[in-house]
């Protein structure tokens, strides 16, 4: 039988990165199939390109879908052959209705003019197809996300759909959602649907999956047929992660010494759905001059975790303790956090830690204005000797600092957003995914200033999706998985294997 | 690769001096058109813009405009926007003649109770738009209408007037002159002189404290042309104010506070964190800013001035009139987008607004000279708005 789809060594780079290097997927008709890989290992990528979203010329090799060779320009293109992907963030718009959604762009109309009825009919039946009970009326902003996975389907299906692609699917779903949705697929599958299911959650993939490829580091790693070969989930975690550690992390001298930094039992909730849950009852410690992971998949809620100590700048109904030196302080407003002496490096730069449009000097000084000023007039010599300093201690590569920040390379603004945080003057240091999006020379020195910032003594709490970062860096690691620590490790024991294993259990509980 | 970041940072005078003029093209290409645009009128008006007369009422009949442009361009620069000025410069302007007129209460605490209304009215507003995150748009829009109303019906629609010669002083009195001088107001020209050479020193006063921290942005020959030339031009126009009645009262007060914001703006603490609000207001908050408290007083400093505005207006036009300040916030609005700042937030300058203001001021003036109508001002007006902001878009994303 030939396959439906195609691609065979297909690379595709970005400015220094090696995203995705010969990667070769084939989906048979009516299989899922489903594809793995840690959180960077280029599953996403891989599916901009099959979608279109990265168009023809900007990769190298070969899409074949249902035997011609093809090539998309965007998305419409795809859609028009019959490969629709479903993001993770799901694409509804919240302010309208079931039906409006499902037809969007692609209106049952006459001359421009909707027609009504044909829009409902076929409505219903798609929402009886997908086993989804709910009005045609209704509005998206009324359904529960699982449901409004279910109506991406739907419009999936009314668009005669051939290929259909989840990334993600059940990341935000209950355990009951996820079935139902797993079902469904199954359904569509017995209908001649084929689908590339791409997700972490191992337990799901071998209930459904037909063949399943591993990605690693922007390539296949290996294709397994779950009906024939051997599919464990060690033998899929080993190839997931299966890599050497080799002298890619400066060295440092460890002294640990007490402990400062304490959480106590740390709940947080959604912001907007009030009754969701983000972080359960964490509880940590960091001692002086140590640098703690927090490991996880993306949604584990570590950023959650991390915002909301700094200054309840996420979630409502946060409760716990943050002690220093043992004893209690308050971080209710941020004000009150940095104060305390703690800083937060935002895994977000450019839309949380930066303000683009300015100058480095400005952004460096704006935390700790004070500092440079005197009865609040900004003594701009000194502002400027500062930044110079950090420039020049952190290696900043820019023309001089005033410069606007929006023109200097990821590793370069991270670097600023380091030096804005270290000007805070801060005990307690939280980075989040601090290397995300940056070369691997950047990355390099950024290591080398966190290690050297705990060799002064400071505390440093850093979260990372690559696994490879914290065991490098770390002396210890905590593993976080829906909200909660499910796992904890020091450097000497802990393996990539490990902590794959403690988030996928935690998962199965 | 370090060495050679560093080798640029040194590079040659001449180099410097393009690349400093190139990144500060804004600034210098404002106030070169606004050059531009008061020499080509002086020409075809025959040299009757630059006449002393002209020129003392250009000031008069710009200072309002300049002087709500300053609360506005911090509101800009937060993000946001005020429409109500207009009408609410109005509204303030009937309660004067009201307190003044009618309850014949002295006018230095009339106007003293006019300014804390506004600061009221912009607090109001700004509660809704800081801590509600309601736009700025749509509560002030709802405030131009209730202010516009309000100044309707407490003037019972007619206007109130004359007023006292005392609170008339604050338009069109003048500097008076202690020497007797009959050509010449030369108290008016030594205040001209002294404001001049004394900012002059502060700015090399604050080079030289760059200078012992290693700061050497602008180059130095660029710097001393640019005070040579403020200092020229400061007392030039008052030598032509001197020579007419010397410096009007009003112009006073706009220079002054033009000098406090364009401080403020720059060198404080407070300025810069709107800056940064206007900017990234997450990156701000994150940065312990607390960025709705900052927006709330941007507000309240944009009410106080549209009520200063609103007093000079009534001085000036010595009533009280239910159509006062109307569409002054299109003007004000106008002046801070022509002056450089950005609709997105967290760009713009003082002196920007405040040349801005005077292109349109300029332009309003030398049109009316040359005898053209309302209706082609407006619509010359308009280009001259769109046209600037799209240089500043095109250089932008060139």
């Amino acid at each position: 039988m030939d396959a439906i789809l195609e691609m065979r060594g297909i690379r595709k780079t970005f400015p220094g990165v090696n995203a995705l290097d010969n990667v070769n997927l084939a989906v048979q008709p009516g299989e899922i199939h489903a594809v793995v890989g840690e959180n960077g290992a280029g599953k996403s990528t891989l599916m901009k390109v099959l979608s279109g979203v990265y168009p023809h010329g900007s990769y190298s090799g070969e899409i074949r879908f249902q035997g011609e060779e093809r090539r998309f320009h965007d998305i419409g293109d795809s859609e028009r052959v019959g490969i629709i992907i479903i993001h993770q963030e799901l694409a509804l718009v919240p302010t309208l209705s079931i039906a409006e959604n499902i037809f969007l762009g692609n209106e049952q109309a006459r001359r421009g003019i909707i027609d009504w009825a044909i829009t409902y009919r076929k409505t219903r039946e798609l929402l009886a197809k997908v086993g989804l009970r709910e009005s045609p009326n209704t509005l998206i902003t009324h359904l529960g996300v699982g449901k409004q996975q279910l109506v991406e389907i739907a419009k999936a299906l009314s668009k005669q759909v051939k290929l259909l692609i989840l990334d993600e699917p059940t990341a935000s779903l209950n355990e009951s959602d996820s079935d139902a949705l797993l079902a469904l697929l199954l359904e569509l599958k017995a209908h001649g649907i084929a689908s590339i299911l791409i997700s972490h959650k191992l337990r799901e993939i071998s209930k459904v999956a037909d063949t399943i490829t591993i990605l690693r580091d922007g390539s296949t790693v290996e294709t397994l047929d779950s009906r024939r070969d051997d599919a464990s989930e060690d033998r899929i975690i080993r190839h997931m992660v299966g890599r050497e550690l080799g002298d890619r992390f400066p060295k440092r001298e460890r002294h640990v010494g007490e402990t400062v930094f304490e959480i106590r039992n740390w709940n947080v909730y959604h912001p907007i759905h009030v009754e969701r849950q983000m972080v359960k009852g964490v509880n940590l410690t960091v001692r002086r001059g140590e640098i703690v992971g927090i490991a996880g998949l993306m949604g584990a809620g570590r950023t959650e975790l991390a915002m909301s100590v700094f200054g309840g700048s996420y979630g409502k109904r946060i409760s716990g303790q943050v002690l220093l030196h043992g004893r209690q302080v308050d971080v209710s407003t941020v004000r009150k956090a940095i104060t305390a002496g703690i800083a937060y490096v935002t895994e977000d730069r450019k839309a949380f830690g930066l303000v683009l449009d300015d100058e480095v000097k400005r952004n460096i000084s704006l935390v700790n204005l004070p500092r440079v000023a005197r009865r609040g007039v900004i003594n701009t010599g000194r502002e400027f000797a500062v930044a110079t300093d950090y420039r020049r201690q952190l290696k900043i590569r820019c023309a001089d600092v005033f410069q606007r920040v929006v023109n200097l390379s990821g590793g370069n603004q991270q670097k600023i957003v380091l030096s804005k945080w270290l000007f805070s003057d801060p005990e307690v240091l939280i980075l989040d995914e601090p290397t995300r999006g940056i070369d691997v020379g950047a990355k390099y020195e950024i290591h080398s200033i966190v290690g050297a910032l705990a060799s002064e003594g400071k505390c440093i709490l850093m979260i990372s999706s690559e696994m490879p970062e914290l065991l490098g860096v770390c002396d210890r690691i905590y593993v976080m998985n829906d909200g909660a620590f499910v796992g904890e490790f020091t450097a000497a024991e802990a393996t990539q294997e490990k902590i794959m294993h403690a988030i996928v259990k935690a998962g199965e509980r | 690769m370090a060495d050679q970041a560093v080798a640029t940072g040194v590079a040659l005078p001449e180099r410097r001096l393009a690349s400093y003029l190139k990144s500060n093209i804004r600034e210098y290409g404002m106030l070169l058109s606004l050059v531009a645009i008061m020499a080509f009128f002086q020409i075809v008006t025959d040299g009757t813009l630059f006449k002393p007369l002209n020129l003392t009422n250009l000031v008069l009949q710009n200072s309002y405009i300049v002087i709500m442009a300053l609360g506005m361009l911090l509101v800009i620069v937060s993000g946001h926007i005020d429409l109500s000025v207009g009408s609410v410069a109005g509204f303030i302007g009937a309660l004067a003649a009201v307190l003044i007129v009618r309850f014949e209460l002295n006018f230095v605490l009339a106007m003293a109770i006019c300014l804390l209304t506004g600061a009221a009215i912009g607090a109001a507003q700004g509660y809704f738009v800081a801590f509600f995150r309601i736009p700025a748009f749509i509560v002030t829009l709802a405030g131009m209408l209730v202010f516009k109303g309000l100044a309707l019906a407490i003037l019972q629609g007619q206007s109130i007037g004359p007023f006292p010669q005392s609170f008339q002083l604050l338009s069109s009195g003048f500097i008076p002159d202690q020497f007797n001088g009959t050509d010449l107001r030369l108290t008016s020209l030594f205040l001209g002189i002294i404001a001049a050479v004394a900012l002059m020193v502060m700015d090399f006063r604050l080079r030289r404290n760059q200078f012992e921290h290693g700061m050497d942005e602008e180059p130095y020959s660029l710097f001393i042309i640019k005070n040579l030339v403020f200092a020229g031009a400061i007392i030039f126009l008052s030598y032509l104010l001197a020579s007419y009645k010397g410096l009007p009262n009003v112009l006073v007060i706009m220079f002054v506070l033009m000098l406090l914001y364009d401080f403020g703006t720059r060198r404080t603490t407070i300025g810069r964190r709107i800056y940064a609000l206007g900017g990234n207001e997450k990156a701000a908050r994150l940065s312990g800013i607390k960025t709705e408290r900052l927006t709330f007083y941007t507000f309240i400093n944009m009410g106080v001035l549209a009520a200063l505005a609103g007093l000079v207006f009534a001085a000036r036009l010595n009533t009280a009139t239910p159509k006062a300040g109307l569409g002054f916030e299109l003007d004000v609005i106008a002046a801070c987008f022509i002056g450089g700042a950005s609709a997105a937030g967290g760009v713009g300058k003082v002196t920007g607004a405040v040349i801005g203001a005077f292109v349109m001021g300029v332009m309003n003036n030398g049109m009316s000279i040359l005898g053209i109508g309302i209706d082609y001002q407006q619509v010359i007006k308009g280009l001259v708005l769109l046209a600037a902001v799209f240089v500043d878009v095109y250089n932008k994303n060139k």
